[in-house]
């Protein structure tokens, strides 16, 4: 073990995951906010966007789309994040498809959270004569957060894991290290011991930062 | 009486095959306390609610001080702000501090100052006696209190109407009082107010006219002396006569 973490820069490589990481994240929950705001809308038109968006990246494998925002995205239609340098075009790629993609469960989250809230909050709200987009703001999607921090902490988690998965397309950073310890190293127990290692690290604090706040932070009601 | 304030002309609603408000007609003056009362499901709350369009009717016109109710958007939001409503369950934003839950009307739809908000919060709270709560959050409160902060949360819009739906249904026996009183209070000082409530000391204590509802229908208007001694429709009776003998 020792020698895998001095003859490779493990630390630069996980340095990478956690960039992807907080990009993907970043993305997820504003567009998982944007998409959540969508469904709940009263304009049809909106919803059905809402439900488009959540049922075809919900279901769609994310490998398909790490894959298809470079076979398609860059290479056909010639889409690139970035033109000097093939592998930083990868990893915005795999941090856009990693925000894509979890966005739609960020959103089913916080709609459940939504439903925590009772229908008299959004009443009392319009009641007072905040426009739909006050009473989202500062009425409903406060105590969805809170509502919904533990899903969201589960969603946040599963992205980070799931970030391994752009190692199909050479911006996995972690995984890709992974990868190229094991063909020069052979699959040998101790390389998936770093590794996994590693992302316990980085998700065990994470799982139980999220059930203290979700306990800290919910709606006494 | 002076010029009708809120005007309902034959207002009908329907919940799928339910007929919930049928030819309503109805005026409430500047400064008038009505009390709507009738058994339960007859469409007061309904009644209620589609006067601050929170429920939509099917046709007939409702006019809040010369204007009509609006559809959705920013000038209905503006139409609401100026019609209070106190709900059976209070409603407090629960995440909110008692303090946060009256200034974020003004704050956020009147456009005030923050600190002005606030000044004018605190004034309210003491008036309706929750001042000493204001940094706690509605859970922490009995339900008395929280609907007393839900009055003021209404009152600090400086509404034109006050709409109470059933403002004590949901309190314990010995807290009632204490909500009425501020309601008493409000009725005292010039305050329009429609208030659905099976309180008859209310009533007799506070309000011009009693409306009573059933099936969907006004059935009979009278002041409240008339109303509670000497009702004419043999539905009011057969109401009265079973909320008498509780
Ligand atoms: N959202 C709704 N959908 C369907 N039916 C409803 C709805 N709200 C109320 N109703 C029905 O309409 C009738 C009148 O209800 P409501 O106005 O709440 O009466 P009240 O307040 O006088 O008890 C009742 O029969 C009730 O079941
Ligand atoms: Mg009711």
């Amino acid at each position: 073990m020792g020698e895998i973490l001095s003859n490779y820069d493990v630390l630069a490589a996980f340095w990478g995951t956690i960039k992807l990481s907080l990009l993907g994240t970043f993305g997820a929950l504003v567009l998982g906010t944007i998409v959540a705001v969508l469904r709940l809308s009263p304009v049809r038109v909106f919803q059905w966007i809402g439900s488009w968006y959540v049922n075809t990246f919900r279901n769609t494998p994310l490998t398909l789309l790490m894959v298809f925002s470079i076979l398609g995205l860059t290479f056909i239609l010639g889409l690139q994040l970035n033109t000097q340098d093939l592998n930083s075009n990868a990893f915005r790629w795999a941090a856009v498809m990693l925000a894509v993609y979890h966005g739609a469960f960020i959103c089913e989250a916080l709609r459940s959270g939504v439903n925590t809230v009772p229908a008299g909050q959004a009443e009392a709200a319009r009641a007072i004569g905040l426009t739909f987009g006050q009473s989202m703001q500062h009425v409903l999607l406060p105590q969805a957060f809170r509502g919904s921090i533990a899903p969201i902490g589960s969603t946040i988690i599963a992205l980070i894991k799931n970030s391994t998965v752009a190692a199909v397309i050479g911006g996995g950073e972690a995984a890709n290290l992974m990868s190229t310890v094991i063909e020069n190293e052979g699959s040998r127990f101790s390389v998936f011991l770093v590794f996994a290692i590693g992302f316990v690290i980085l998700t065990l604090p994470l799982g139980l930062f999220f059930t203290s706040m979700s306990r800290r932070l919910a709606v006494k009601r | 009486m002076t010029e009708p304030l809120v005007v309902l002309k034959d207002v009908q609603k329907h919940f799928g095959d339910l007929h919930v408000l049928k030819d309503i007609d109805l005026e409430i003056g500047k400064g008038e306390v009505v009390v709507v009362i009738g058994p339960s499901g007859s469409g007061k709350s309904t009644l209620c609610r589609a006067i601050n369009r929170l429920e939509t009717i099917e046709s007939g016109t409702i006019t809040i001080d010369g204007k009509t109710l609006p559809e959705e958007g920013k000038e209905l939001a503006q139409l609401r702000a100026d019609v209070g409503m106190v709900f059976q369950s209070f409603n407090l934003f629960a995440h909110k501090t008692i303090l946060d839950n009256v200034t974020l009307g003004p704050i956020k739809v009147r456009k005030q100052k923050k600190a002005a908000a606030e000044k004018r919060a605190m004034e309210l709270l003491e008036r309706v006696g929750v001042a000493h709560q204001a940094q706690k959050f509605p859970a922490q409160l009995s339900g008395g209190q929280q609907q007393r902060v839900a009055i003021a949360r209404s009152l600090a819009m400086d509404p034109k109407v006050m709409l109470f739906d059933e403002p004590t249904s949901a309190l314990d026996p010995e807290m009632i009082n204490e909500v009425l009183d501020v309601m008493v209070g409000l009725a005292k000082e010039g305050m329009t107010m429609i208030v659905v409530t099976h309180e008859m000391g209310f009533a007799r204590k506070a309000a011009n006219r009693v409306v009573f509802m059933a099936d969907g229908q006004i059935v009979e208007e009278n002041t409240p002396e008339e109303f509670f001694t000497n009702a004419k429709s043999d539905r009011a009776k057969d109401f009265l006569g079973k909320i008498l003998t509780h």
